[in-house]
């Protein structure tokens, strides 16, 4: 399998729960390579029908994004036997999660700094939404921040579409958010008010954000009101 | 109240909050006894608020006196009342604290509302002895995936609609499988028997799942697909429990991704279920992490949990006023301050 034997010759960079990360080169450009590799503990019949789903929605939705100028990876090939896709690597970037963490270890002038890049990924979210992409598997680890070299400006990317759907529904849309708001809270303690702005943002730049919200409000609510009686 | 560190702490426990009512004595880590009984429903039924709460309060004093003899102790040897504040079903909830408040007064004693999740938490470290895992909560009322991080058991990820166990427990009711011992125990037994893999709704959404679409398909196709001849109950139960289990190691991995970590602890009924516990443990070896889990004793609903949960409490110097002893049905794991650890 020619994907496979390519992968022997990258370099591993991480094991997530979704796939095996590679970085190699690809017709000469720095590549991710993420491989969807076999899940031991899944029946055999419901692993391949998940990966293959799966591979093709992260595909689809990178396409779709990148289209509408959302800025994700571009996405170079796809071994659907292996389940591997080949991606853009988005060079000198870290995570939006290990920045707000560095930023809240330091002190110095950063209040400022998270409020914006809050702001940034509302409005890149609603954008997202407005495509009626659902992320599904929105996190801190799943947005890149790249220092661009030209104008000191950086750029913010979102990867990892391996949940992803397409859907008009506000519902889909406010537990897409709901999803990141506890990623957010769980992983940042004390950044009640960063996502409140966050969110702020994302309503005023999406022109569908109204419905959206209030099924976040709902979806808040369920967590506290489930009824385990049944 | 000074407690000098070389006394011991024995702490009583009091659980009820589903069908399972159990009272448990703890001394320093020791579980002294942990006697329990349960509503068993016919099958095809589940277990209502008012029959379950009149179950408890026939057994109660029972169970109680059996804890004691068992741990072969007198009231006046006990340091502290523990019982379940929440969450859970409302009237077996006060039946049980109705007890523990009157016992806690009668034999002069300070009364603890724990957390019925963190009761099992809290047991699950004491008996695995797992240093800081990340947790899959599961069983009938409740599915969540939980680390601690500064005083807090804070949820990662959890059922958007309904537990994985109530899932299991109203599928077992479609086709009439015996609630003896537990619905769950018997799809288990009758999962080993199935072969034949159907395709059933699989739903994560990032770190949460969802069991009700998954039920609803089951409940509507189940007869239709077994009087066809598709498939057999048996490959039913196969096919729901890898569905379902694979979903809940998923997010249970994307957990441990998000915070590197390399231990699992499973707690809650449905952490019984040796398939899960399989299932879990290869996900564990392919990472390199390790995986505890406990056995029926602990898994399922026990009072012993309470008062294990009772004793980390009491010793970083909580205590639950008379007047604050109420219970409540909605509780989440991270309301609570947890002051017993850094």
């Amino acid at each position: 399998m020619a994907a496979l034997d390519f992968l022997k010759t990258a370099e591993l960079l991480k094991q997530g729960a979704e796939a095996r990360v590679y970085r190699a080169e690809f017709l000469g450009k720095p590549t991710i390579v993420k491989e969807r590799f076999p899940k031991r503990y899944r029946h055999p019949t419901l692993d391949e029908k998940l990966t293959h789903r799966r591979t093709t929605q992260e595909v689809r939705s990178i396409l779709r994004c990148r289209r509408a100028g959302i800025r994700a990876p571009v996405v170079y090939f796809v071994d659907y036997t292996s389940h591997c896709i080949f991606l853009e690597e988005i060079v000198g970037s870290s995570t939006v999660r290990d920045h707000i963490a560095s930023s809240q270890q330091s002190d110095s002038g950063t209040e400022q700094n998270l409020q914006q890049l809050a702001e940034r990924v509302g409005q890149i979210l609603a954008k997202m939404h407005d495509e009626d992409v659902i992320h599904g598997d929105l996190t801190t680890s799943n947005m890149l921040l790249r220092r661009s070299q030209k104008d000191g400006e950086s750029e913010l990317v979102l990867i990892d579409f391996g949940l992803s759907y397409i859907s008009a529904l506000p519902e889909d849309k406010g537990v897409d958010l709901y999803v990141l708001e506890k990623a957010f809270l769980s992983t940042h303690p004390n950044t009640e008010e960063l996502f409140e702005k966050l969110l702020k943002s994302y309503a005023a730049s999406s022109k569908k954000s109204s419905a959206v919200i209030k099924k976040l409000d709902e979806v808040r609510l369920r967590g506290r009101k489930r009824s385990m009686v049944g | 109240m000074s407690r000098s560190s070389a006394a011991m702490t024995v702490v009583i426990g009091f659980e009820g909050s589903a069908n399972k009512i159990g009272i448990g004595i703890i001394r320093d880590g020791e579980v002294l006894s942990n006697p329990r009984r349960t509503y068993i429903t016919p099958p095809g039924q589940g277990f209502m608020p008012s029959d379950t709460a009149r179950h408890h309060r026939a057994v109660i004093l029972t169970v109680l006196k059996e804890a004691l003899e068992q741990a072969g102790l007198k009231p006046a040897d006990i340091d502290c009342v523990a019982y379940t504040k929440g969450p859970g079903m409302g009237a077996p909830l006060v039946t049980v604290a109705l007890v523990a408040r009157t016992v806690a007064q009668l034999w002069g004693k300070p009364l603890l509302g724990v957390n019925h999740c963190i009761g099992h938490i809290e047991m699950g470290r004491l008996i695995t002895k797992a240093n800081n895992p990340t947790v899959l909560y599961v069983s009938g009322g409740n599915t969540q995936v939980i680390a601690y991080s500064e005083r807090r058991y804070r949820i990662f990820g959890e059922t958007i609609d309904i537990a994985v166990g109530n899932c299991l427990d109203r599928f077992a009711r479609v086709i009439k499988i015996s609630n003896d011992p537990s619905p769950g125990y018997n799809i288990e037994q009758m999962a080993k028997k199935g072969s034949q893999y159907v395709e059933l709704p699989y739903t994560v959404k990032g770190m949460d799942v969802s069991f009700s679409g998954i039920l609803s398909y089951i409940e509507e196709a189940a007869n239709k697909m077994l009087s066809s001849g598709q498939c057999t109950a048996e490959d039913l139960c196969f096919s729901l429990q890898e569905t379902v289990f694979s979903m809940l190691v998923e997010i249970t991995e994307r957990a441990m991704a998000h915070c590197g970590s390399q231990e699992v602890l499973i707690v809650g009924g449905v952490g019984c279920n040796l398939r899960l516990q399989e299932m879990m443990g290869v996900m564990c070896q392919e990472r390199g992490a390790k995986l505890f889990a406990t056995d029926e004793r602990f898994c399922i609903d026990n009072g012993a949990m309470i008062a294990q949960a009772g004793w980390e409490m009491f010793r970083s110097g909580q205590v639950t006023e008379l007047e604050d002893s109420w219970i409540t049905q909605r509780y989440r794991t991270d309301e609570v301050e947890v002051t017993w650890r850094d």
